[in-house]
């Protein structure tokens, strides 16, 4: 990080040399501070986990063997890599429960990006086509929910959702069924507490950039003869690609490691990896495999996470 | 633009609306409720808020959230403008790559992951776990969003005015205090206020990295949610979304003003 007051400003030629340097140590500060924050409390914790990951679970406090301690010196180091064991990742491939966890939380991810979706694009398509003097209100109104803790959101679900909840007593009570249906501790009740929790994450960047959309294009098309739902297909939709991409991709990243709504609304039956994952850490005090399971997680994430800082970094650029 | 907002758009916004809405609503309804059932009314009451205050454990684990909250919020609020002053001013220096992907990837990262591998840290440095851990945690994964919503502010912001002022010469640092800040106040002000409503709302991360007498409120909440569905909690919930809600309204208020002053004085800047 030498070469980080690489941007000076040509006004600062002018200035003079202790201005020059103060400038350039202030400038250091500025990257140097969060930097080392985060390398220290963002990185080296995932190298930790990947670490602990290669040890074995012990009956101790902390409850593993230490791999790679650097206090025998440099060839303790060196002989610590045979120790390293892979006994973990063959544990997760030999069990079937990871694996299905795994593959489970994906297609719930999936499933509910989509709901999530289709949920999302009409009230971002309205928000974006409303007048503009009431835009504001809308987006204040979309985000508000956020503000509001994430715990209770999914907790007032349960109140609706169970066999003596509110939605049971309304469709009862109208005569719709005769029988209350069962929907918390299903997929389904997921299903309902990730789009109601992740909405907003899928409206905002929909929202801005159904905004920024030139409806004349529409007006064009439909003029011409296009059908609305085609002229939606031909030139809305793509035009928002980039809003639906970023949306999909706040919704698909977090959900698969959701750990409290299948937790609280999808029961003990649901198998989803971020339960998983609690469960061997908090029930079974396995560090190691609860570190491994977390490695593959990552793993798992790194594409959808990549491409998520590729839309950021490009949205930063053309923000410029 | 008017005749475009049909009734299929106003329809899918109340819907879509209501569906954000209504959960939260009846929430608020079933928390004055007399009955111990939560979910059948059976009269207005206030007892749950009586028992509530009364609730010691409930008590302790509001105070040590108010107080994580408000010391990772500002400390965040710091750490996230000087990494979206970062991510905007220094376009190359070595390691920017890594730099922006630890600022963003913390927006997505499933809280377990992060939960678990901070834990394993203040595990691995021998730091034991309470407050201060729990505090440090949230600092960590609030300071990214705070990073982002400044990030968004800084990049419409005109330099030229920073530029004009080091001409004129004033040092940097009084350049940034008397020129940057103000005009990105609001943005660091809404920053502070979503680390803080963040950091009041964990319960993964908090859950891992928090240890005896250092219970927050949201764990305490999810410990006695597994345990049923009770008003008192109803009536917890209420009053976390009041002040919450309170604090967006007097934001969302004062923003305006500040707005309204703005346009005043760039009027009499024009009329001279």
């Amino acid at each position: 990080m030498a070469d980080i007051a690489a941007t000076a400003a040509p006004s600062t030629e002018t200035t003079t040399l202790p201005a020059r340097l103060a400038k350039s140590f202030v400038n250091r500060l500025v990257i140097i501070i969060p930097y080392l924050w985060l390398l220290f409390f963002f990185l080296v914790p995932f190298i930790i986990v990947f670490k602990i990951s290669l040890s074995q679970t012990a009956i101790s406090m902390p409850p593993y063997t230490p791999v790679l301690d650097f206090s025998d010196g440099i060839s303790g180091f060196f002989a610590g890599f045979r120790e390293l064991n892979f006994d973990n990742y063959t544990w997760l491939t030999q069990d079937a429960l990871y694996f299905n966890a795994y593959v489970t939380s994906l297609i719930i991810a999936a499933i509910s990006t989509i709901l999530t979706l289709i949920v999302g694009y009409p009230i971002a398509y309205g928000m974006a086509r409303a007048p503009a003097t009431i835009r504001p209100t809308l987006l204040m109104l979309v985000i508000l929910p956020f503000w509001t803790s994430f715990l209770i959101r999914v907790y007032a679900w349960i109140g609706i959702l169970k066999p003596e909840g509110l939605l049971n007593q309304l469709l009862m009570s109208l005569h719709i069924i005769s029988q209350p249906l069962v929907i918390l501790n299903t997929y389904t009740a997921i299903f309902i507490g990730i789009v109601y929790s992740y909405l907003p994450f899928m409206v905002l960047p929909l929202y801005s950039s159904l905004e920024k959309m030139d409806y004349s294009l529409v007006e064009a098309a439909e003029d011409l003869g296009c059908p609305p739902i085609g002229a939606f297909w031909k030139i809305t939709f793509p035009l928002s690609l980039p809003g639906v991409v970023a949306g999909c991709l706040l919704v698909f990243i977090p959900a698969v490691g959701e750990f409290v709504i299948p937790d609280l609304l999808g029961g003990s039956q649901t198998l989803m990896i971020g339960k998983t994952l609690w469960n061997e850490f908090f029930s079974n005090r396995d560090w190691p495999v609860s570190s491994a399971v977390a490695v593959i997680l990552l793993l798992v994430l790194t594409i959808p996470i990549m491409f998520f800082q590729q839309a950021q970094a490009k949205a930063q650029e053309q923000g410029r | 633009m008017n005749s475009t907002w049909s009734r299929f758009n106003i329809t899918s916004i109340v819907l879509g609306f209501a569906f954000l809405y209504l959960p939260i609503v009846l929430l608020i309804i079933f928390s004055f409720n007399e009955s111990k059932l939560v979910t059948v009314w059976g009269g207005f009451s206030t007892k749950w808020y009586v028992s509530l205050f009364h609730n010691q454990g409930l008590m302790d684990a509001t105070w040590v959230t108010a107080r994580v909250g408000v010391i990772s919020a500002t400390v965040a609020t710091v750490l996230g403008t000087l990494a979206a002053i970062t991510l905007t001013r220094y376009t190359r220096f070595r390691g920017r790559v890594l730099f922006s992907g630890m600022v963003f990837a913390p927006l997505v990262m499933p809280e377990v992951i992060t939960g678990l591998s901070l834990l394993l840290l203040f595990v691995a440095v021998g730091l034991d776990r309470g407050f201060f851990t729990v505090t440090l945690a949230h600092i960590t994964f609030t300071m990214c969003f705070v990073a982002v919503v400044v990030q968004s502010r800084l990049v419409s912001f005109d330099r030229s005015l920073e530029e004009a002022a080091m001409d004129l010469g004033a040092p940097p640092v009084k350049t940034f205090f008397q020129i940057t800040l103000p005009v990105i106040l609001p943005a660091i002000i809404s920053g502070w206020m979503l680390a803080f409503t963040l950091s009041l709302d964990d319960l993964v991360i908090a859950s891992f990295t928090s240890g005896p007498g250092a219970t927050t409120l949201p764990m305490k909440i999810y410990s006695q949610v597994r345990l049923g569905v009770t008003p008192e909690i109803n009536a917890a919930c209420t009053i976390l979304i009041a002040v919450v809600a309170i604090g967006v309204i007097i934001a969302s208020i004062a923003n305006k003003r500040r707005e309204i002053q703005r346009q005043l004085d760039e009027q009499a800047a024009q009329r001279g």
